[in-house]
């Protein structure tokens, strides 16, 4: 099933499947290696609206909350 | 004369590489921008004289940002590129590899951080990937020196190729070239890999947070105090004898007066005389470089651990409601330091806006080390009274005029996107090398202004300008900040350096009240010169006057309130 990143759980693995946005966009992610296809796994999220980190290939990125409501995963058993 | 490109994603390590080609010094530190200006230099590579250009990070050859604009322009002028990729990180840091090749430039590949990719288990086949790229790639640990040599011995080799790829067969031919030469192997993660997490989960990263935070500053006071107690004041009792007979030579005069001073109780007194061999020479040596040294000490093991990118997430909601990115507390550090260079690393921040607020804030808010050395040998007898209130009260306004200036402007912070680098024991060489270079730009651009402040000082007293400048500027000096009148002159001089201007408080036998509102008022009325060309240059006229109205505005209405309420 697939969900918008902001609402994966702390500690769980989950594959990029979708990203909401323009070409630019999925650039800019992609340039940090956020990209469809991708798994990832959801280090913290900061207090009061703050910002998610992500892991990917052993890499933290802080992604803004506007940025990981359009990225939809899908969590991995 | 062939021009060689310095090119890769940010943090990877590209300055390192600048300084082992050409000598030349350049700052290096463990999070992304440290760069934020081409840097050039000329250096003899197999007996021929080339230039290096070491141009900031950048992810993608398709520009998402101006900085990256600017990177390809510079491709069109370079002959050859050294594409120096971070090889714990090989996919992502191919992407660009592969449009550098689409390009038609003659590119050779350094694998950086090689040593690292043995601790985290990642074998790359070195062979391999010569093949599948078709061009030299050398293994290097740049901040070394490791693989240099050989990267150099290697340029002649370095070919042009011509593959065209759309962004999702690009994307393909990444992933097969890294299946077929990169092996990961599984292990135990390492003691500061689960620092990297502990420190950014809020529940244990805020409590870290304020625990360095507070050891950084208490050790940077300790040092300062251990390095003036120990070293600098015995060295000027030596010194006093020396100036005490060149004192008894000269015949009292202007001469006298400028080169010593003027005697307190007949003898020399370091702190007040303001003469040229006495004031300037104490203040800047025996006041204010220690904590230099101290603060950038500390700055350099925060920076090259990789730690500021993880505070900057930790206080990007705060920082967002000020209109800027978490990224911003990069300028306000380095402004600590000194406002110079914590003016040009505002460019670190993408839009103009951004800029704008985190060039304000710092040059009102955020005293420099010189002048946060001579509040201390001022106020320190007070306690936390004295600078806890000083403190507060200029971090008070950072917030607020933050907070103010997100509202009223035009315009959006852009979504935080940053990459956090891995945690890296600092490489110590490397961390003396940046200290020494910090540390000799202070006494180089500091010195000379603190000579000429107390050169001014003595002239404009001798002219009578001082004293017409108090008489017309006291309603608000005596009036609205409920200073001694004669404290204007402190402000005058202000403008050419902090520390001076803070030390000539001291004769004037101020109260803890008012050494507080004046100390603030120095901080914030105005850059001292060099931070203004520099801001100037940053910000533009336009946003440059805008700036000045809001520190003057706001330091009477703050001198005014502190002169009510204390």
């Amino acid at each position: 099933m697939e969900i918008p990143l902001i609402n994966l759980q702390i500690g769980k693995k989950a594959k990029i499947k979708r990203l909401e946005g323009g070409f630019i966009f999925q650039r800019k992610l992609a340039s940090l290696n956020v990209r469809i296809g991708k798994t990832i796994r959801m280090v913290t999220t900061q207090l009061l609206r703050g910002p998610v980190v992500i892991e990917v290939d052993d890499r933290r990125v802080t992604l803004g909350r506007g940025i990981a409501v359009r990225i939809f995963v899908e969590e991995e058993k | 004369m062939k021009k060689i490109l310095l090119m890769g994603n940010q943090n990877v390590g590209k300055s390192a590489f600048f300084f082992r080609l050409t000598g030349i010094s350049v700052i290096i530190s463990n999070y992304p921008g440290t760069t934020v200006e081409f840097k050039q230099g000329k250096t003899k590579l197999n007996k021929e004289v080339v230039e290096i250009i070491d141009v900031p990070g950048t992810y993608t050859l398709k520009p998402t940002s101006k900085a990256e604009d600017v990177a390809v322009k510079m491709l069109k002028e370079g002959d050859m590129v050294i594409n120096v990729v971070d090889a714990t990180n090989l996919e992502r840091n191919l992407y660009l590899t592969l449009q550098l090749l689409e390009r038609g430039i003659p590119v050779i590949v350094a694998l950086n951080f090689w040593d690292e990719t043995q601790h985290k288990g990642i074998n790359i086949d070195v062979k391999k990937l010569e093949k599948e790229l078709k061009v030299p790639i050398v293994p290097t640990v740049a901040i070394t020196g490791e693989g240099i040599k050989e990267l150099v011995s290697k340029l002649k080799e370095a070919k042009p190729h011509s593959y065209k790829y759309s962004d999702k067969e690009i994307w393909n031919k990444i992933g097969n070239i890294v299946k077929k030469t990169q092996k990961i192997k599984q292990r135990e993660h390492t003691f500061l890999e689960r620092l990297e997490d502990l420190s950014i989960k809020p529940i244990t990263g805020i409590p870290i947070a304020l625990l360095i935070l507070f050891f950084t500053f208490w050790i940077v006071r300790i040092i300062g105090e251990n390095l003036i107690a120990y070293i600098f004041e015995p060295l000027f009792e030596l010194y006093l004898p020396i100036a005490t007979s060149l004192s008894n030579i000269l015949a009292p005069g202007f001469i006298h007066d400028v080169l010593i001073g003027t005697l307190i109780e007949g003898e020399i007194d370091y702190v007040q005389s303001m003469g040229l061999l006495t004031t300037g020479l104490f203040v800047p040596f025996a006041m204010v470089l220690p904590y230099v040294f101290a603060f950038y000490l500390a700055l350099g093991f925060l920076e090259d651990s990789g730690y500021l990118p993880r505070l900057a997430t930790l206080v990007d909601n705060l920082m967002h409601e000020l209109g800027m990115h978490g990224l911003a507390i990069i300028p306000m550090f380095l402004g600590l330091g000194c406002n110079v260079p914590g003016a040009l690393s505002t460019r670190i921040l993408e839009t103009k806006r951004q800029r704008f607020i985190a060039a304000t804030l710092m040059a009102i808010a955020v005293p420099c080390m010189a002048q946060i050395a001579m509040v201390f040998g001022l106020l320190g007898r007070y306690g936390v009274r004295g600078l806890g209130t000083l403190f507060a009260t200029l971090f008070i306004v950072w917030l607020v005029l933050g907070f103010f200036l997100n509202k009223v402007m035009k315009g959006i912070t852009p979504e935080t996107f940053m990459e956090i680098p891995p945690y890296r024991i600092p490489y110590l060489k490397g961390l003396a090398k940046k200290l020494w270079m910090r540390v000799r730009s202070f006494l180089r651009e500091a010195i000379p202004f603190v000579l000429l402040g107390v050169l001014f000082i003595n002239i404009l007293y001798a002219l009578g300008i001082i004293g017409f400048i108090s008489k017309i500027t006291a309603p608000v000096v005596v009036g609205i900040l409920g200073l001694p009148k004669e404290a204007v002159a402190s402000l005058v001089i202000g403008f050419l350096r902090k520390d001076v201007a803070v030390g000539m408080l001291l004769p004037l036998g101020l109260n803890m009240k008012q050494l507080v509102i004046a100390s603030a008022v120095l901080t914030m009325y105005f850059p001292c010169v060099a931070t203004f060309v520099v801001l100037f240059k940053e910000l533009g006229v336009k946003a440059m006057i805008k700036s000045t109205i809001i520190m003057v505005i706001l330091t009477l209405l703050v001198g005014g309130i502190l002169n009510l309420i204390l």
